[in-house]
């Protein structure tokens, strides 16, 4: 069977979810090779093999974290050199799209991005996206070369699907480029406890209508009872109330958690960019008119104020 | 010698229009009005901002690709303050795909001569976000991308700083010119054009080249030297009409209720 690369995302060894997914996606067009890179990379492993991995190859030298990209780029080439896979599948992070971006120029073969879901072909695989704002789905394959493609979070399932996962050591030589943008200093964002915002399986979201930094206390609240992430519109956002980080839509992440729930967000196409594509959507809004209520599949006209404590209050006892 | 920055930038449908594909699967550019990509206005403002902070020891070129009415993004470019503008239009163009545009970009920023070149993030329509990377693959030149702050320290044999916000951590680059940067719409407001550029703009020169110029061969761009294919376009069938209740003081409840009946709690 032909083999697929598929590139790790992982902090410090821990392997993120969409990596997981990828190998789902992975293992219904071949048998996934994973390529884990930087500090950590071998703890990576077990994780990996319990969901799939046949191999797994990894390389560690300073350059990855000291310099941008082009390192990864280097050591996903040399992967792809030594194993000639039938695809390479990287996660849609901004970093995961331009590592795949230049790993395709280099191999001289087409991308795709942001897959929302992958199926094999007989002219290859078959990649489903989500464009204009969600308002159409495509489906397309790379004509030229290997397929380079980049899967969103949450597009598939996390399968349990134990293989052997041997650990091969990958061995890089750097470019002439790697070494072209030096990182000179690095500021981890500080944790909140949270899920991360775009593999969230539910999304707590607040807008214009929150009207204050300080009152996003009470979209915290309501997220926390459901162990959801939090996330922000645009106009949130630019008025200074949450960080750009939680910005869900067209010029922030792009969601798709089984629930998401908007609470004072109109639903501009900027937002409906980032949360079209969500299972169940969930809305509180005063405005009756507001566009978000063309997407609910329950919504509820009302003063946000008042109907999110009540609703967290009701999860809490509910839960117990 | 001054500082010669090159900023990409691409005419799109608007998206608050009702955007859909032609025949050919290709984007649509006839039924929906186009304009500069809002997040290019970003690069554009970030250029004029490096300009002014080398005391206007800099030229400013707003280059794009694209058919006859992508004038329309140069000219609002123009009006912002960039000086010149080079547009690469010709008819083999049609449906060329992100590997075709980035060799033409190459080619005519070579062309154009260049010690920084600045897009935006992303284009609002195509949206992959991983054109800035591949210019810098194809260039030889360091990539520093998705920036929410940038600096150019001592001119056009200096160094391009910035910062990227990631989504584990925050990071200062650094690199030597020449270089590819992109920015993000966390780098500052873009500048509203005055009156006294929009008449400007109207002088400022706008040189054309083809395919033939940039010594590209035709049958490595457009529909059919595209490296992917896109066998279908379906129209997101419309979300059947959800509940929606008025809260009369019992709307939370309600909605624990239908989230409960859902399983989400």
């Amino acid at each position: 069977m032909a083999e697929v690369l598929v590139y790790v995302d992982h902090v410090d060894g821990a392997v993120r979810k969409p990596t997981l997914e990828l190998l789902t996606l992975a293992r219904r067009i071949g048998e996934p090779v994973a390529v884990a890179l930087g500090s950590g990379a071998e703890a990576t492993a077990a994780t990996l093999a319990e969901h799939g991995a046949v191999k797994v190859l990894t390389a560690d030298a300073p350059e990855f974290a000291d310099y941008l990209v082009v390192p990864k780029v280097d050591a996903l080439q040399a992967a792809y050199d030594a194993v000639s896979p039938a695809a390479v599948l990287v996660p849609s992070s901004a970093e995961g799209k331009e590592i795949a971006a230049r790993l395709a120029v280099r191999i001289e073969s087409g991308i795709i991005t942001d897959a929302v879901d992958l199926e094999a072909g007989d002219e290859g695989p078959v990649a489903t996206q989500s464009v204009f704002a969600a308002a159409f789905t495509t489906k397309s394959r790379i004509s030229k070369g290997t397929p380079v493609i980049t899967v969103k979070p949450n597009s598939a399932p996390v399968e349990a699907a134990p293989a052997a996962g041997a650990v091969e050591a990958l061995s890089v030589s750097f470019s002439a480029q790697a070494t072209g943008t030096k990182v000179t200093s690095r500021t981890p964002r500080e944790s909140t406890g949270r899920p991360e915002l775009t593999e969230a399986a539910i999304v707590v979201s607040g807008g214009r209508g929150v009207n204050g930094a300080e009152n996003f206390a009470i979209i915290e609240g309501l997220a926390d009872s459901l162990g959801a992430a939090v996330g922000a519109s645009r106009a949130a956002v630019d008025a200074g109330w949450y960080p750009h980080s939680n910005q869900v839509g067209q010029t922030g992440k792009s969601v798709s958690p089984q629930l998401y729930i908007a609470s004072g967000i109109s639903g501009a196409i900027q937002h409906r960019a980032g949360m079209q594509t969500s299972k169940t959507i969930v809305a509180i809004n005063k405005d009756a008119e507001a566009p978000i209520f063309d997407l609910v599949d329950y919504g509820v006209v009302g003063d946000l104020f008042e109907v999110v404590p009540q609703l967290t209050e009701e999860v809490k006892s509910r839960k117990g | 010698m001054s500082l010669r920055i090159v900023v990409c930038v691409k005419y799109v449908p608007d998206a608050t229009g009702d955007r859909h594909f032609a025949e050919d699967l290709t984007v649509d550019r006839d039924d929906v009005d186009g304009l500069l990509s809002e997040l290019d206005e970003y690069a554009v403002e970030q250029a004029l901002q490096i300009k002014e902070a080398a005391d206007d020891d800099a030229e400013i070129t707003v280059l794009t690709v694209g058919p006859e009415d992508a004038k329309d993004a140069l000219r609002k470019a123009l009006s912002m303050g960039a000086d010149k503008a080079v547009h690469v239009e010709d008819d083999d163009l049609h449906g060329t795909d992100v590997m075709g545009t980035s060799l033409v970009l190459a080619k005519a920023v070579e062309e154009t001569g260049y010690d920084l070149v600045i897009a935006g993030m992303a284009s609002t329509d195509g949206t992959m976000g991983v054109l800035p990377a591949i210019l810098a693959e194809r260039l030889g030149v360091p990539q520093v991308t998705l920036l929410s702050e940038v600096s150019v320290e001592g001119g056009a044999g200096g160094v391009v700083k910035g910062r990227r916000d990631g989504d584990t951590a925050s990071e200062q680059l650094e690199a030597s010119l020449p270089a590819v940067v992109s920015v993000t719409d966390q780098s500052g407001e873009a500048r509203y054009p005055s009156f006294k550029g929009i008449m400007a703009a109207k002088k400022k020169p706008v040189q054309s080249l083809d395919l033939d110029d940039l010594d590209i061969d035709a049958e490595t761009v457009g529909l059919e030297g595209a490296w992917t294919k896109v066998d279908s376009a379906t129209e997101r069938p419309a979300r059947t009409a959800g509940t929606i209740v008025k809260d009369e003081g019992e709307g939370g409840k309600q909605l624990a209720e239908f989230l409960a009946g859902q399983k989400f709690i």
